[in-house]
């Protein structure tokens, strides 16, 4: 891999410590992938944030990190609401190192605004041919697929490395010829809602990673895109999808039909909300998570307006970024007056909050994928929120 | 005399150990303890051996992206590799072996597998791109 005197310098360790590490993992990943050389980031985003994922030995890592990002940096959803730990039943000890793990990103100058939707913040934007360095697997689908930026799912380390050094690695979805598509997915059936979250439970498990071409019989919006690639980046590993005259590569470059073709049948999305994932039994939910991933602000005023004038009677969370929710305030007012709670900073994948549940119910393809596996709590897919 | 091998360079640093094969993959995440270093999992083709200061050999990484912490754990806790050698390096060993300070080559010019037995001793120089077998 090509190297500029400066870059080989950072390699050499002139920048420090920090930087020559941060440019080390870089070069191994160029290396291993057959990269040419290192692009410039417009942003990143890292991964490797919940305490319960990452642990002590993740922790006293980044402690030891030294000087500040280059480019605009984020945080993937946290192990809580920063805020409202303790109303979700978060344990002091498990706060304690939350916030520490927190406040080590900041100190190298990165947002302690955690979420999975880097897209819908300030600062954060991103247009067609942007290079980006994310990491959550969501982001990184919306952002190759809906917005037409190119990414990498880049792991927490390769991230936070994109962060300090500004460049990443110029492999993968970053060139043209990785961004083919060499599968399609015909559906022939009109689809609305949650319907796109069954289809990419369904589809990322035929596709693995490969990257397909969807011929759709409705048009998605840009939410129910969003829970299509979520899913997914979930039950499969698709980075990058595209669809026939919807998304802009498909709209904006000539793609070869594929060899392979797969068909999606109405059937077989009724399976996905007919199964409790992760249970035999027939169990009662006794929790219902909704904002995988994290909610617009139209997702968020949808809610508001389902749960206008009712009460709750099972727990109902609903997770966001908390810059969308401080910015609409009055949506998140209507929502808690249902007795719902609108959870930031965090999800019911990431949080041990969901641990101990009975049964969740949930919208979000990527939620039903994750949560019987990783909470031990058995899932369930509910039709036709909005 | 010594044998010297070519190889990649994916972690930069230089240490000599007794050789461990493993003819499967590795998942540190749940295929090895981050506190004693010995491989748990009951299907696992060295299962049961420690990796503590040893040159581990095997062709690649596997499962979850922790599993670069985990490597970060076991040197923490003094019960990792010396060295790693791969057939073909992945992202999450990569990533765990530099930010640990472990050396980790890959691709190199003759097979590991067939050329290394089990306790040979074995330097691996990742800052020079090349493996030595020693005493042979």
């Amino acid at each position: 891999m090509y190297l500029t005197a400066e870059e080989e310098n950072v390699l050499d360790g002139e920048q420090g410590e920090t930087l020559r590490k941060a440019m080390e993992i870089l070069v191994a990943l160029g290396d291993i992938y057959g990269a040419d050389g290192l692009i410039p980031v417009k942003s990143a985003q890292i991964a490797g944030v919940s305490y319960k994922t990452i642990g002590d030995a993740g922790l006293e890592w980044i402690s030891n990190l030294e000087g500040t990002v280059k480019v605009p940096s984020i945080l993937n959803p946290a192990g809580m609401d920063m805020l409202r730990w303790k109303e979700m039943g978060i344990e002091p000890e498990f706060a304690e190192k939350q916030l520490e793990i927190i406040a080590a990103y900041e100190k190298l100058g990165i947002s302690s605004k955690c979420t999975c939707t880097p897209y819908y913040l300030e600062g954060f934007s991103a247009t067609c041919g942007d290079h980006l360095a994310w990491s959550e697997s969501s982001a990184v689908s919306y952002a190759n697929s809906v917005i037409g930026a190119r990414t990498n799912r880049e792991g927490g380390p390769s991230a936070l490395s994109a962060a300090l050094v500004g460049k990443t690695a110029n492999y993968g979805y970053h060139l043209d010829e990785n961004r083919v598509p060499s599968v399609s997915v015909v559906v022939d059936h009109e689809l609305s809602g949650s319907d796109y979250g069954a289809l990419g439970y369904i589809a990322g498990k035929e596709i693995g990673n490969r990257v397909p071409m969807f011929h759709l019989a409705s048009t998605p919006t840009s939410d129910e895109l969003k829970g299509l690639g979520a899913a997914m980046a979930a039950s499969g590993a698709v980075a990058l999808y595209h669809v026939e005259g919807v998304t802009p590569e498909a709209k904006q470059v000539h793609f070869d039909k594929p060899d392979e073709n797969i068909t999606i049948q109405r059937s077989q999305l009724d399976e996905v909300y007919e199964t409790i994932i992760g249970n035999d039994d027939d169990l009662e939910c006794d929790i219902v998570a909704v904002g995988c991933p994290h909610c617009s602000p139209e997702e968020l005023n949808n809610i508001a307006d389902l749960l206008e004038g009712k009460k709750i009677e099972k727990e109902l969370w609903v997770c966001t970024s908390r810059e969308v929710a401080q910015r609409y305030p009055d949506v998140v007012k209507r929502i808690e007056e249902s007795g719902s709670k609108v959870l930031c900073d965090t999800c019911m994948v990431v949080s041990p909050a969901t641990e101990g549940h009975n049964c969740m119910m949930v919208n979000s393809g990527k939620a039903l994928a994750y949560v019987p596996g990783m909470c031990k709590v058995p899932a369930m897919y509910q039709k036709g929120w909005w | 005399m010594t044998i010297k091998i070519e190889c990649r360079t994916i972690a930069r640093g230089v240490a000599e150990g007794e050789v461990l094969l493993s003819g499967d993959a590795l998942s540190f995440l749940g295929n090895v303890d981050p506190k004693t270093g010995v491989v748990v999992d009951p299907g696992h083709a060295i299962y049961g051996e420690c990796i503590k200061d040893r040159i581990l050999v095997f062709p690649h990484g596997k499962g979850s992206t922790v599993g670069s912490y985990v490597i970060y754990q076991l040197k923490k806790n003094n019960v990792s590799p010396a060295a790693m050698i791969n057939i073909d390096s992945e992202p999450i060993v990569a990533v765990g072996a530099i930010i640990s300070d472990i050396p980790l080559v890959d691709r190199l010019d003759k097979d590991p597998f067939t050329i290394f037995k089990n306790g040979d001793r074995v330097k691996v120089d990742s800052t020079g791109g090349f493996v030595e077998l020693m005493n042979r």
